[in-house]
């Protein structure tokens, strides 16, 4: 039997080998794979984004501890999936249609990811469309949007619009985020959420799918 | 210090430009338009923008080629037109200086993180040599490394612009951490000048990311780690949406009013960022008197 302790240093520290190794151990010595998550990799990032909110940790820790997560989530994921328990969510994200940046919406998928979600990368300059489709095709229940162009952000109203207008508003919830984006923006436009960075996104999206 | 910048500053602080893309917005380039293009297709546009900068007096101005490497181009499918949008935007702003102003060609990001993967080393060096041969050969008289997140990519461009010969600065933005004293991967002010200067930046800066208020001790601290001159362009503070239209809320007046104490932090090269106009440009013009 591993020792647990371990596999939370290793994903503080980013060490995506060691995290993959000591889950395999903890899966062959009969560790319950939820345990590993919520026990002890949860807990984990947790610590990396205190880290992060304290300017201890920066983009590129937190990159690295997201990895080393991923890298054990790859093998957890399918015992989960083999016994029929759900992802904690199931996530449609992209930058808005006349965006072209990446960079924010990649760090807030990876973070996703390592934080149990299950996520659909869309890409830059995103449609409502495609979108909306997502919602209706792979039944995505959080939409997360990214602008870093004032010029924009106007984009994530018409998809709301579109997505009340497909009638499909109420099946998602959409989180926003991006440089120039505030709270006060995503009350506007009728956003269920808002973050200022990737790690409080995450914190957002368990937030919004949660069982009230 | 390179010959042609120990030129430049001799005389004191440089007044360079302010925003490009909202005055070709202001001129017609539509929302997720890309700028750079506009070279090719509204050259006598981009020209009017220049032009405004010189007449604002600027001593420097730079050239509409802020994403014009090949790897930003691609999303645009014009990565083979590279060299030419290059050449044509140092065209338009040495049409524009007239002999009044000196041309730094821009060179920024291309949005891709080495950290996450998403591009290679390699990428970028060859990416980033294409664009700075191109903005030599068509007459720029000094290469601007700018708008940099990550230290990494920034000292690659800069090996890349140095290969041409030309004077090369580099900046960053600083607008992370508690007191937006980082760059978003973390590094400080200290750390930037000092990897900037070994990767042999002529001049050093930040630009973007916040107000002009916050980059006061950013210039102090750059300053104190590097004996290059200083290259300084903030914001006209944050935007605020007004009918869904962004709108900085700093005016040329309140802007100018940092000036001289940005001049004694240290600075060289006084500029605006986003929300800044040709009005900034006279306003520092006179402050910096």
């Amino acid at each position: 039997m591993p020792d647990l302790k371990k596999l939370y240093d290793s994903v503080v520290s980013g060490d995506a080998k060691a995290t993959q190794a000591i889950t395999k151990e903890a899966l062959d010595a009969g560790v319950d794979p939820l345990t590993l998550v919520n026990e002890h990799m949860v807990p984990a990032m947790d610590e990396v984004g205190r880290r992060f909110e304290a300017n201890e940790y920066f983009v590129p820790e937190l990159l690295i501890s997201a990895r080393a997560m991923k890298a054990s989530l790859e093998l957890i994921r399918p015992l989960l999936i083999a016994r029929g328990d759900k992802p904690v969510g199931r996530v449609a994200i992209g930058t808005v249609k006349g965006d072209l940046h990446d960079i924010g919406k990649n760090l807030v998928a990876s973070l996703l990811e390592g934080g149990g979600f299950e996520v659909i990368d869309l890409g830059v300059n995103v449609p409502p469309e495609r979108f909306i489709e997502t919602v209706n095709e792979k039944q995505a229940n959080i939409i997360a949007m990214s602008a870093l162009l004032t010029t924009t952000m106007p984009s994530m109203k018409t998809t709301i619009d579109a997505l009340k207008q497909a009638g499909v508003r109420d099946k998602v919830k959409v989180l926003i985020g991006g440089a120039p984006i505030t709270q006060k923006y995503a009350e506007e436009i009728g956003a269920d959420g808002y973050s200022e960075n990737a790690v409080g996104a995450v914190a957002l999206a368990k937030k919004v799918v949660a069982p009230a | 210090m390179h010959p042609l910048i120990q030129e430049l500053v001799s005389r004191g602080p440089v007044i360079t430009d302010g925003a490009w893309g909202t005055e070709l917005q202001a001129r017609g380039l539509g929302v997720g338009d890309f700028p750079d293009i506009w070279n090719l297709t509204h050259a006598d546009r981009v020209g009017e923008v220049a032009s405004a900068y010189v007449a604002a007096g600027s001593q420097v101005i730079l050239t509409n080629t802020f994403g014009a490497n090949r790897i930003r181009l691609s999303e645009q499918s014009a990565a083979d037109r590279a060299g030419e949008i290059n050449a044509r935007g140092v065209e338009i702003s040495l049409k524009a200086a007239a002999g009044k102003a000196r041309v730094f060609a821009s060179l920024g990001p291309t949005g891709k993180l080495l950290a996450n993967g998403d591009v290679t080393e390699g990428e970028l060096r060859a990416a980033f040599g294409e664009q700075a041969r191109a903005l030599a050969q068509a007459g720029a008289y000094a290469l601007l490394v700018e708008t940099m997140s990550d230290l990494e990519e920034a000292r690659i461009a800069v090996g890349a612009a140095r290969e041409t010969g030309l004077p090369v600065v580099a900046c960053m933005v600083f607008d992370s951490g508690k007191d937006k004293d980082r760059t978003m991967m973390g590094i400080t002010p200290e750390q930037a000048a000092k990897a900037l200067t070994e990767a042999g930046a002529d001049v050093i800066g930040a630009n973007c990311g916040q107000g002009i208020a916050g980059f006061i001790t950013i210039c102090q601290r750059l300053h104190a780690a590097t004996d290059r001159p200083i290259w300084m362009k903030p914001n006209a503070g944050l935007p605020i949406m007004v009918a869904g239209r962004a709108r900085y809320t700093t005016t040329p007046t309140d802007f100018a009013g940092y000036i001289p104490a940005l001049i004694k932090a240290g600075a060289s090269f006084l500029g605006g960022c986003c929300g800044t106009r040709p009005d900034f440009i006279a306003a520092i013009r006179h402050s910096s008197r």
